[in-house]
């Protein structure tokens, strides 16, 4: 028999409350082999990597680690067998150098300082012999005295924690960086992973702070690697380069799971894929000869709809136009600068981008939450410039935030009052300075149950919803409110294929009523199916107008990183 | 929703219940028999075999809680977005000097003088804390930092508008600081008619209210409370408030403006805040003095804690600590240092601020487990149908 497989589960079952997330789930992983586990929001991947990784322990099933049967408490205890995990958030510390985030935690000692933890104690015992002395000799009865012996008795007390707490921080090990530094060097030498140890995390780019994750996972002496949608943040060039790393990885030995929903790339990188649904596993097929298609449909249980839009409703009525429209950030630096577009009724303008090129500030000035500094913004002929955000909104503009914890929701609020968001100045949530009770809760159910958000009712709390509900809920709740503008940051997001799909229908339907939206986008397929004109926006400029009907996707990416040019009409 | 209350209510027993036990070893680590003074408290407090029902104390109680539930709500407004206002001290002690001052200079009938006065307190309550808001919205200063200077230069103002302008003029030989007395018609009476009006119809129990006078102006923290929540719960103002206090960045997107939001929390906390020192001033010393009660303000912090901003949470909340205050004038006659009434209080706070934590999470697994539980009963089909014709069948699972 060959070498036993590197990770293998077996009828891994979990039940949560009420559900459950893992059904009987098989997984064979060998040894050095890229293995990606593909599977809609909520069908139970994640759920399935914590049980890998030890922070949740399966009710049935057994894990086997090269070929023994393991059970973890803790995600320590599978580090110690050589599994680690590369999150989708980055949990890096910015403000410090990748040295010190990859030893952070796992630090090797030069062993404890006794006489620094003797230095800070002796003083402390001191002031608190004193003071008992003193407060005893206030009254010369002790305990049983005045408040001022009380408060010499506290101080006393006080001065001595404190100079244990001190005792017992300045005793911990001191970090011994330089063999760490060697540690690092080595390993990222013998991987083939570049990394300048020195660096602060906060200089570097989304590509350069995963490969300190890995990096980081494998100082810990992980060989089994599990990485969550490592792809997510990444730029299509910058996942070529991920995609060497992990290459070269697995050719030293490293197994990798690889956790994903881009299908186009798991069937670049991997040599086996497992599809999961429902909490079960439904197949696991080799690379060759399944399609993405076949793997979404796997994934879903049927067949898909793509992203690609029928025909052109594009009016020439015009909704929105910007003209030379600028804006400066700290500095004087131009965040924005000479951006001009206009958009139609019944178009959806695309715009394309590496993540932080300006398009949250562009959507900002749309918003009226960043001021314009130069140019203007015609909203039906209008110049909205000088407009508060109220008044934009309640003129009819949708907003779907790329960040919907940070400005889509209230965690803590009940969904019927997340409802109001936005649209708290208007029927039916509010009638003058009342807020409408009823009429708020009634659009709620209207929400809930056009856009299928699966809750227990209007009362629970956004933050108790999975992600993919919550995102439905944000759609609904912009599309119910009839906007005329729509502007659209990732509205698929983090959510699964048949959401996504469901949403982009909406979007085409919505278009076809005469919506104007202005999409952005990081899923380049999204942006070419739906949009009706694309640009790319690069350091706060609109640096191509493509033609979403001929442009392909690696085209795309190299105007996004500047690789290729062209001059914008204007 | 029924079981949330019961929890949230469990949370402040349990610390109390806590605080009693910390505070019962200390007092016999110090040589006191904690049953005897904590029987000492209840005696004084709520109930002895000599005296019966002490309605005096209750009285007390009350009168002891209005101004801490006037300052605690001052403070959970600002709470309630965020705002942390610690400046309630010195609000409303400027708020009572100016009121005091102007209400002895004028003459009115009290349906007109009672409201001078009150009215003049807000505003100045409110002016206060604007400064504070203004700062914060125009230079970023942060409101913690200012409202803290700001007491600082309230209690020194206050001192010396006190013994210098707004000084009663003293008679030969007299030397007395405060300020002109407010007549009659700018008072509000107690409400010892009502209890005598109640005791008549109740044969069964004395209420004998002894030499207390339960404060009138109860009624208008009453009303402050319920005025707080419809404002807080009712109106889109609140909502806004809350949204801002909950997630900045989403109420800006949402049309809120956040400058405008702070100034006019912190006004509306300050005009609160003039209303802490009202009850002591219209309803017992009728001016002001160096002698007017101080630390109102940083104790109204420690009741909105206490009560999570809740308006009947922060009304126990209030009570509690009157109750305590009350009880404790006890424990000094009888040897027992009072001071562990406020170690008593500050372990109450501590240990609510715990238990709340722990509620909360258990609250939000149960929420989590039902949003599971609702995610299962629509399983099948996988992918999402949107309300349209063009929704797709179920897909086989």
């Amino acid at each position: 028999m060959a070498a036993p497989a590197a990770v293998e589960l077996k009828d891994i079952t979990k039940r949560f409350p009420g559900v459950i997330a893992n059904d009987g789930i098989q997984l064979k992983v060998e040894r050095g082999e890229i293995h990606a586990v593909v599977g809609e929001n909520g069908a139970g991947k994640s759920t399935l990597m914590k049980i890998l990784y030890g922070m949740q322990q399966p009710d049935e099933g057994e894990i086997l680690v090269d070929g023994e049967v393991t059970t973890f408490g803790s995600p320590r205890e599978a580090i110690d067998v050589g599994i680690g995990m590369v999150h989708q958030h980055f949990m890096l510390a910015d403000n410090l150098t990748v040295l010190e985030n990859v030893v952070l935690g796992s630090a090797p000692a030069r062993g404890p300082r006794i006489l620094s933890a003797l230095a800070a104690l002796v003083p402390g015992v001191l002031i608190f012999l004193a003071f008992v002395r003193m407060g005893f000799a206030a009254d010369g009865s002790g305990l049983s005295g005045g408040a001022g012996s009380a408060i010499l008795l506290a101080i006393a007390v006080g001065a001595l924690l404190t100079s244990i707490w001190a005792a017992y921080k300045s005793s911990k090990p001191a970090i011994d960086f330089v063999s760490a530094r060697e540690a690092i060097s080595r390993l990222s030498g013998a991987h083939g992973i570049a990394l300048d140890t020195r660096q602060l995390v906060e200089e570097l780019s989304v590509g350069e702070k995963q490969r300190v994750e890995i990096i980081k996972v494998l100082y810990r002496g992980a060989r089994i690697l599990i990485l969550d949608e490592p792809t997510s943040v990444l730029v299509p060039q910058e996942v070529e380069e991920l995609f060497g790393d992990l290459r070269a990885l697995v050719a030293d030995g490293v197994t990798i799971i690889f956790i994903s929903h881009k299908l186009d790339e798991v069937l670049a990188i991997a040599d086996t894929i497992t599809v999961v649904r429902a909490g079960k596993t439904i197949a696991t097929v080799k690379p060759e000869g399944v399609s993405a298609r076949d793997l979404a449909e796997l994934m879903v249980g049927s067949e898909l709809p793509t992203a690609a839009t029928t025909e052109s409703t594009v009016t020439d009525v015009l909704k929105v136009s910007m003209k030379d429209l600028g804006a400066r950030g700290e500095g004087d630096r131009w965040l924005i600068e000479d951006v001009s577009f206009d958009i139609h009724k019944g178009e959806i303008l695309g715009v394309a981008g590496v993540e932080g090129n300006g398009q949250q500030e562009l959507v900002d000035l749309l918003l009226g939450i960043r001021a314009v500094d130069t140019g203007s913004i015609e909203l039906n002929g209008e110049n909205i410039a000088k407009w508060s955000t109220r008044e934009r909104r309640e003129a009819g503009m949708g907003f779907i935030p790329a960040d919907r914890h940070g400005q889509g929701l209230l965690l803590p609020s009940p969904l019927w009052e997340n409802a109001m968001l936005g649209h708290q100045s208007v029927e039916p949530f509010s009638n003058g300075p009342m807020i409408d009770r009823k009429g708020a809760v009634g659009r709620t159910n209207e929400i809930i149950e056009g856009y299928d958000v699966r809750t227990p009712g209007v009362d629970t709390t956004a933050k108790a919803l999975s992600g993919g509900n919550q995102q439905k809920f944000i759609v609904g709740r912009e599309m119910t409110a009839s906007p005329s503008l729509l502007l659209a940051s990732h509205p698929t997001r983090g959510i699964d294929v048949g959401a996504q799909a469901v949403v982009w229908q909406l979007l085409r339907d919505a278009r076809a009523n005469g919506l104007a939206v202005l999409l952005i986008s990081a899923d380049l397929e999204e942006l070419i199916g739906l949009s009706d004109t694309l640009m790319v926006i690069l350091r706060g400029r609109m640096v191509a107008t493509l033609d979403p009907a001929t442009v392909t996707a690696p085209e795309l990416g190299s105007y996004m990183t500047g690789a290729q040019q062209e001059e914008v009409a204007s | 929703m029924k079981r949330r209350w019961l929890w949230s209510l469990l949370a402040p027993l349990a610390a109390v219940l806590f605080a009693l036990v910390v505070s019962g070893v200390l007092l016999w680590a110090s040589g006191h028999n904690p049953f005897e003074a904590f029987s000492e408290m209840i005696r004084h407090g709520i109930f002895s075999d000599k005296q019966g029902f002490r309605v005096d104390s209750l009285i007390s109680t009350i009168n002891r809680a209005i101004p801490l539930y006037l300052s605690a709500i001052a403070v959970a407004i600002g709470f309630k977005m965020g705002l942390f206002n610690i400046g309630v001290e010195g609000q409303y002690k400027i708020a009572v000097l100016v009121a005091a001052s102007l209400g002895a200079a004028v003459t009115l009938p009290p349906i007109l003088h009672v409201p001078l006065i009150v009215i003049t307190a807000m505003l100045v309550g409110a002016l206060w804390s604007g400064i504070p808001g203004l700062l914060k919205v125009t230079r970023g200063v942060h409101e913690v930092i200012s409202t803290i200077m700001m007491n600082f230069i309230a209690t020194g103002l206050a001192a010396y508008l006190l013994a210098t302008y707004f000084r009663r003029v003293n008679e030969p030989g007299e030397l007395v600081i405060e300020t002109n007395a407010i007549p009659g018609s700018g008072l509000v009476p107690s409400l010892n008619s009502w209890i005598a009006w109640i005791d008549q119809r109740l044969g069964f129990v004395d209420l004998d209210p002894g030499r207390q006078h339960l404060h009138g102006f109860l009624i208008a923290a009453i009303i402050v409370g319920v005025a707080y929540h419809y404002m807080v719960q009712r109106t889109r103002f609140g909502f806004e408030l809350r949204a801002s206090g909950i997630n900045p960045g989403a109420a800006k997107a949402s049309g809120v403006n956040p400058n405008a939001m702070v100034v006019k929390t912190m006004v509306i906390s300050g005009a609160i805040a003039g209303l802490v020192g009202m009850s002591f001033l219209l309803g017992f010393f009728g001016k002001y003095t160096i002698d007017f009660p101080t630390m109102l303000g940083f104790d109204g912090i420690a009741v909105a804690l206490l009560g999570r901003n809740h308006p009947v949470g922060m009304a126990f909340g209030a009570l509690i600590f009157g109750w305590f205050n009350r009880s404790a004038q006890i424990l000094d006659l009888r040897g027992i240092p009072k001071e562990i009434v406020q170690i008593m209080l500050g372990i109450v706070i501590l240990s609510v601020v715990v238990a709340y934590a722990v509620i909360g999470r258990v609250i939000e697994r149960r929420e989590i487990a039902a949003a599971h539980a609702a995610l299962e009963d629509k399983q099948v089909p996988a992918a999402i149908g949107p309300p349209d014709a063009s929704a797709r069948e179920g897909g086989a699972s």
